[in-house]
């Protein structure tokens, strides 16, 4: 878009304020990192608190155990998200070409290795780098190339309505989270030994609910069944 | 121990870069994806600025990137119905003009 | 009676109870309107509980998963936060039985409305109840997101650019205000706001962080220069969904810079000064704006640029006796909460008699609908400062802060601010007791929505009477 611009159109002067604001914010940033000391960090505590919580992996460990409260936020956002989405209106429509062959033939290969490599991340996630979010990304992933492909998953489930996989993450986090508050523990202090298991549970719920609310968010809008 | 390292000078730069498109882009998917570099940029410079691999970093990255992508997701589908509803993937008043002079560059 | 009222997790519940109703309105959609109302009413409950936990008990602390800072993360209820969470029970039980009948009609509408403000609710309660960082970044965040989704909610184009400026704003004051928690947490290497303060010695090591989050936060205020989104999503919102964002979403960002400005108490004169003068042309901008007004919404909604302002003109006069000054601007936060809902409770009501929302072409609307325009006058009163009112006690409170330090301009843009706020409201009430030329269809309005804002509108005024009880709540909080 061609346009004539004289020197004193806004534009101009506005883009050498940013500009300079631009650079100070990069000199202030760049200057604090450089010269103030910084703080030895919380790794060591965690590793030192590991043993405790009975979780091999750190980061899963300060995920689902220390910072828990911060996940289940974070899965509240993603749910509201969606609804949010679901919100604004009907799922708009892609258009109707039919999908490569090269496509289908992916899926054939690719589905059945991410379902069981989606098992196995949120398996290792105690141990190795892993757990729900990743697990749950590359189930969303298969779920996006159904829709990319104009197919449907015969997965053999009762026809239940997708918002019981969007609500079953937060739920689940949810109700253990106040189930464990029992013997005078806290909100999410899990009993000792059973760390894991309920860990497991929390994170299995979740990857349902991240590959549904990811593949919702795909979508767009609200699919044609719900209401 | 310093703090700028090669991940935290690149994170901060990805963070200038966002900002000024964010700022100076009328195209509604532009700011979006502004946000995104913005935002890529604040998680390299959280997990990149220390020396030694800390793992509370590294889950509040975690976090921040579901945060992010929902955003975005919601961002998205509101970019969609204004193009729909309106016809143009723009806000009102940047209708006229995109700040960033196209015969400039 | 006290021993279950003293030990049962009620600042929890107050988090929970509304996710849990979210998920539940969110699955039963055609039950979603009842769900949601009593979902609505134990959230307040739950977060009167806190009050009275904090009144009778003192400040609470909650180590969340039992680990505590600043390996896990800790809540904090004092003073300050059971008042915020009172004023979002209030506003908020209020809010929710307007929408139960305001949206009746429209079922598309109720089934999405009440997950979503649900889910705001308790982003709300868990922001004013957190004291972790990077817990109160992914709390802004869910505020921002399901507030955003409730304005697009109302379907137009209008409200859909209003969502999309709002929704860029929100991530942006998002991503300053996350730049300042990793400096933070990279320099002094915790999270938790109470070490934080202890750690963090002054300096600019201190005032880069703190100077991005409160950057970011400005922007989610909306104070002035940074106003330009309001106006647009609080002015084509549904009336229910405005009085949330005008009374309570901005209010959750205020608090939010208060709680940083208490703990790591910046020095300087600086910033106060530039915090205030922002404050002060917020006050006249906004003012002269919605004099200008011709939609009642539009001018609402600039009422709340200008009344945020006020709130602003507290941190210059910071210096002598805190303790006034910070009490008035909270307590004027809170009677804005409940005078402002009030109004655009009562704008959504006349707007729905009449099938408009011009000012000039208000019809008689005291003898239609005397019930809203008192309510409308009533919070009038309030904004305005004049007394008994709520709004007066704040403002009285920051008069005498100026006068006692002799910063008499301060005090000249609160009284000139006081002026310009009664002409607006005037102006519309003006209006409303004449008859317009044009004609204009009229509707039933049910009972309930004018009582609701009503007694908003009274509890605004009644905020005036029981300042000597609800003040000295802030007694410990503030520096």
């Amino acid at each position: 878009m061609q346009t004539e611009r004289d020197p004193c159109e806004p534009g101009v002067v506005l883009r050498g304020m940013l500009a300079v604001l631009l650079a100070c914010v990069a000199c202030g940033l760049c200057w604090l990192l450089w010269s103030a000391p910084l703080a030895p960090g919380l790794g060591d505590a965690v590793r030192a608190a590991s043993a405790q919580s009975g979780i091999a992996n750190p980061v899963t460990a300060v995920l689902l155990d220390f910072r828990g409260y911060d996940t289940l936020l974070e899965i509240a956002v993603m749910t509201s998200t969606l609804v949010g989405v679901w919100a604004l209106g009907p799922a708009p429509k892609l258009h109707e070409r039919p999908p490569s062959p090269v496509l289908l033939g992916l899926d054939s290969a690719l589905i059945p290795f991410a379902a069981v490599i989606c098992g196995y991340l949120l398996w290792v996630g105690a141990t190795r780098a892993g757990g729900a979010f990743q697990a749950g990304s590359v189930l969303a992933a298969t779920g996006v190339l159904f829709i990319l492909s104009g197919r449907r998953p015969r997965l053999g489930l009762p026809d239940a309505p997708m918002r019981w996989g969007v609500v079953l993450g937060l739920a689940t986090f949810l109700v253990v989270a106040l189930a464990v508050m029992g013997d005078g523990r806290q909100f999410l202090e899990y009993p000792p030994g059973s760390t894991k298991t309920l860990i497991l549970v929390i994170e299995a719920a979740a990857t349902v609910s991240i590959a549904v609310i990811l593949a919702g968010l795909f979508i767009g809008g609200r699919p044609d069944r719900e209401p | 121990m310093n703090g700028l390292t090669v991940f935290a000078l690149t994170g901060v730069g990805l963070l200038v870069i966002g900002l000024w498109a964010l700022v100076l882009r009328a195209h509604l998917i532009r700011k979006v994806l502004a946000l995104n570099v913005m935002g890529s940029g604040v998680f390299l410079v959280l997990v990149g600025a220390g020396a030694a691999p800390d793992p509370v970093p590294q889950a509040m990255v975690i976090t921040g990137i579901v945060v992010t992508v929902s955003a975005t997701a919601l961002a998205l589908a509101l970019v969609l119905r204004i193009d729909t509803a309106t016809g143009k993937p723009t806000l009102p008043e940047d209708r006229e003009r995109d700040l960033m002079d196209e015969h400039w560059q | 009676m006290t021993d279950w009222l003293a030990e049962a997790p009620w600042m929890l519940l107050a988090i929970a109870l509304p996710l849990l109703g979210a998920l539940l309105a969110f699955l039963r959609p055609h039950r979603a309107a009842m769900i949601g109302l009593i979902g609505a009413f134990m959230s307040a409950g739950a977060a009167l509980a806190v009050l009275l936990q904090v009144v009778f008990g003192g400040p609470r602390q909650y180590e969340v998963g039992g680990w505590g800072a600043p390996l896990g993360i800790n809540l904090w209820a004092d003073g300050l936060s059971a008042m915020m969470l009172a004023m979002t029970a209030v506003v908020g039980t209020a809010v929710s039985i307007y929408a139960r009948v305001y949206l009746a009609d429209s079922p598309n509408k109720v089934r999405r409305f009440w997950p979503l403000w649900l889910f705001t609710w308790a982003a709300l309660n868990a922001l004013f109840q957190a004291a972790d960082v990077f817990n109160l970044y992914v709390t802004l965040e869910l505020l921002g997101l399901s507030a955003v989704a409730l304005v697009a909610l109302t379907g137009t184009g209008p409200a859909l650019w209003g969502a999309m400026r709002y929704l860029l704003v929100s991530l942006l004051g998002s991503l300053a205000y996350l730049v300042g928690v990793v400096l933070l947490y990279h320099l002094h290497g915790t999270l938790d706001l109470t070490l934080l303060g202890e750690r963090a010695d002054g300096g600019l090591a201190l005032a880069i962080p703190l100077g991005a989050m409160i950057a970011g936060l400005l922007l989610k205020i909306g104070l002035f220069p940074f106003h330009v989104w309001l106006p647009p999503a609080h002015g084509s919102a549904r009336a229910p969904v405005s009085a949330v964002l005008s009374g309570l979403v901005v209010k959750g960002a205020f608090y939010l810079l208060l709680r940083l400005w208490f703990t790591f108490s910046p020095e300087g004169e600086g910033l106060p000064i530039l915090l205030g003068s922002l404050g002060a042309f917020a006050v006249f901008w906004g003012s002269i704006q919605a004099l200008r007004q011709e939609r009642l919404k539009l001018l609402v909604a600039y009422s709340t640029v200008a009344q945020l302002g006020y709130l602003f003109i507290a941190f210059p006069l910071a210096g002598m006796d805190p303790a006034l000054a910070w009490g008035g601007s909270i307590y004027l936060a809170v009677s804005h909460a409940l005078a402002k809902g009030a109004m655009f409770l009562a704008a959504g009501s006349i707007m729905m008699q009449g099938g408009h929302d011009e000012i000039a072409e208000l019809d008689r609307v005291v003898d239609r609908m005397p019930l809203s325009l008192a309510a409308f006058a009533l919070a009038g009163i309030s904004l305005a400062g004049l007394p008994p009112s709520g709004g007066f006690v704040g403002k009285w409170m920051l008069l005498q802060s100026a006068m006692a330090q002799g910063l008499w301009p301060w005090a000249l843009v609160m009284i000139v601010g006081g002026v310009l706020t009664a002409s607006y409201v005037f102006r519309v009430l003006g209006f409303a007791f004449t008859r317009s030329p044009h004609a204009h269809e009229s509707h039933n309005v049910p009972h309930t929505m004018e009582w609701t804002a009503l007694l908003l509108a009274l509890g605004a005024v009644l905020l005036g009477f029981v300042a000597p009880w609800a003040l000295p709540l802030l007694d410990g909080v503030l520096p």
